[in-house]
């Protein structure tokens, strides 16, 4: 395996070495060095931030494309409940949504908004069974990542079941090798996916080892395909299976109305994610059993790679499901208590803690570097400009503690070392004897400044 | 930064804590766990010198005059001892108890005033100590080893 794979990525020539990228980065991740931002992979969450602001489109999100369904014998569309926000009109459903992915190619399709349901119980009894508060989603990759990187005291409260996606494509290939007998290789499971984070989860999960999804496409990619095919997707009786309950996680809120336990809230949006987090960090909101926490502002509707405004999403999920059944299947219901049971909707290991705060591995060498850190601190002028590259005075201070940067990449330090240089060299300059010439035109009459006499 | 440096303290940060000043109310706490994490020391020990921090500090805030927290890093524990003056408290043991409160109705409108802070400072705690003096001040000293239950 390698170190880190990371979908969010940087195209270095549309890069202008702008710093808008640096300072709303959550995880400080992003430097700009000799005019090109960097990306540090330690430290990226794949959340997409940057990708959203970069006025040149310099970052972008590996992920699959179509071309990888050829690899399979039969293969399977996964949409994610954010795909369906991005369609409208008098007759849409999520039933034309589907049949469309089949033009497109597609053998089967399995909704993950169905897995979604399976999950939410699953996190509810998770939540009976924990002492733990408050309890966290895991459902956003971004987030999970985020709470390794940056806050590591919290990882036990992250909900130790998989994400939907990962249920669903379980799902879909025990039940298609079940019905036409095809080993678990021939089946290729794609997501359709709003987001880069959940591209790397699917190539590099958190908390078991391998996928059982095979590739992931962003919706921005089936997107404009879909366009093509569905004037001609007819609506298809036994293909939309999943309720409202399910679906409504495309959208903040959705996934914690789902879990439906007593005590719950839903935060969306990385930076009031981050708030939120701060206050847990101290033991606040230790009477809140559920938090819902979406990096995108708006839930997966908002995510990096869809295609409609959020808001817009928001309301053709509310259109799209005006039909559905408003609870989840008892059937599901009781499948989910059978599974759970056996564990299938367990995380196989634990969700490690990964800090980048950590200074040193040794600890006086970490409170040397604390000191000089303070020291630096007191030195820059503290105006978090970014033009040094780095994202505030305490990231360049950290930089340079660290061996990155050093005290002339902030351009202040620079001008001011520049001016006492001048300033020097000009009284350098006073104690060389002049010309002849020179202490002639200093003694009498001066010329005006371009020259000319008046 | 003092240069108070305790004998077999490694480091050592003082933080101001001004009363009623709730804006900035729990940054320095928020300070500490920084610090804390740059130390690279273990998350639940972190966590729980956050929460006792956090905690103390709201209490100087809410309940006293003013003060200070001083943090000691020492090679085997997180001492953080917290002075203020104020008005003390008259029932140290009536103090401690879990919902025990005597915050004003102003100050539970702002969500404060559960009475769990000493306790949840206690159970954070490997050690813990509290004296006060009625008309003068309360003084905390918390203790939590690097590696607890060993
Ligand atoms: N630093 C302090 N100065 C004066 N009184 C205090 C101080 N800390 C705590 N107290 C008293 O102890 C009580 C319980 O404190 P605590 O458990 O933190 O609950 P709360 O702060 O929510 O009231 C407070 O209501 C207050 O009467
Ligand atoms: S909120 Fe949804 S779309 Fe955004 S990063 Fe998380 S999982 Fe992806
Ligand atoms: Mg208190």
């Amino acid at each position: 395996m390698q170190p880190y794979f990371h979908s969010v990525t940087l195209e270095t020539e549309n890069c202008k070495g702008c710093t808008i990228c640096i300072k709303r980065c959550p995880t400080e991740a992003i430097r700009v060095r000799n005019g090109k931002a960097r990306i540090l992979e330690l430290r990226c969450i794949d959340c997409g931030e940057c990708i959203r602001i970069c006025p040149n489109h310099a970052k972008r999100a590996i992920a699959d494309d179509f071309s990888l369904l050829s690899k399979y014998k039969y293969t399977v569309a996964l949409p994610a409940p954010s795909f369906y926000a991005q369609f409208s009109g008098q007759d849409m459903s999520i039933s034309r949504i589907l049949q469309g992915l089949l033009q497109l190619g597609f053998n089967a399709v399995f909704e993950v908004a169905e897995a979604a349901e399976h999950v939410s119980l699953a996190i509810r009894r998770y939540i009976e069974s924990s002492s733990i508060r408050p309890l966290i989603s895991s459902a956003c990759p971004a987030i999970v990542r985020l709470i390794q990187v940056r806050f590591p005291e919290l990882v036990d409260h992250l909900i130790p079941i998989h994400a939907p996606v990962d249920i669903a494509a379980r799902l879909a290939k025990e039940g298609i090798m079940r019905k036409l007998g095809l080993r678990r290789e021939e089946i290729g499971a794609f997501f359709i996916t709003p987001c880069p984070a959940k591209v790397t989860a699917i190539k590099q999960p958190i908390g078991f080892q391998e996928s059982w999804v095979d590739g992931a496409i962003p919706i921005t990619t089936v997107y404009a395909r879909m366009l093509k095919v569905l004037p001609y997707a007819e609506e298809t009786p036994g293909l939309q299976e999943a309720s409202s309950v399910g679906v409504h996680w495309g959208r903040a809120t959705g996934e914690e109305r789902a879990v439906r336990v007593p005590r719950r809230l839903a935060v969306d949006g990385i930076h009031s994610v981050i708030e939120v987090l701060e206050e847990i960090e101290v033991g606040k909101f230790h009477d809140i059993d559920f938090i819902e926490c979406q990096a995108c502002r708006g839930g997966c509707v908002g995510g990096p790679l869809t295609v409609q405004n959020p808001f817009r999403g928001w309301v053709n999920l509310e259109e799209l499901t005006r039909d559905l059944p408003s609870e989840i299947n008892p059937e599901v219901a009781a499948e989910v208590d059978k599974r759970w049971e056996e564990g299938f909707y367990n995380l196989e290991s634990e969700i490690e803690p990964r800090s980048i705060l950590k200074l040193d591995d040794d600890l006086s060498r970490a409170i040397e570097k604390i000191e000089l850190l303070e020291k630096t601190v007191q030195f820059l002028p503290g105006l978090d400009c970014g033009s040094c590259g780095s994202p505030s005075c305490q990231a360049l201070a950290e930089d340079i503690v660290q061996g990155l940067a050093s005290e002339g990449d902030c351009v202040f330090v620079l001008r001011d070392g520049v001016q006492s240089l001048a300033e020097e060299l000009l009284e350098l300059a006073r104690q060389v004897p002049g010309s002849i010439s020179h202490q002639e035109t200093d003694d009498k009459t001066t010329p005006s400044r371009d020259g000319r006499e008046e | 930064m003092p240069d108070v440096k305790d004998v077999g303290a490694l480091m050592s940060v003082t933080y101001d804590i001004a009363a009623r000043d709730f804006v900035r109310a729990g940054e320095a706490a928020n300070k500490l766990k920084r610090l804390l994490q740059q130390l690279g020391l273990d998350p639940a020990v972190i966590r729980r010198a956050a929460i006792a921090a956090y905690e103390a500090e709201m209490n100087i805030v809410i309940h006293s005059y003013g003060g200070q927290i001083k943090v000691d890093i020492t090679p085997e524990s997180i001492e953080i001892f917290c002075e203020d003056s104020g008005p003390g408290i008259p029932d140290i043991e009536k103090a401690l108890q879990e919902g025990y409160s005597t915050a004003s109705e102003e100050i539970r409108e702002m969500g404060f005033g559960a009475g769990m802070g000493l306790p949840n400072i206690q159970r954070s705690a490997d050690e813990f100590r509290i004296e006060s003096t009625v008309g003068r001040g309360t003084s905390l000293q918390v203790t939590i080893l690097h590696e607890a239950g060993e």
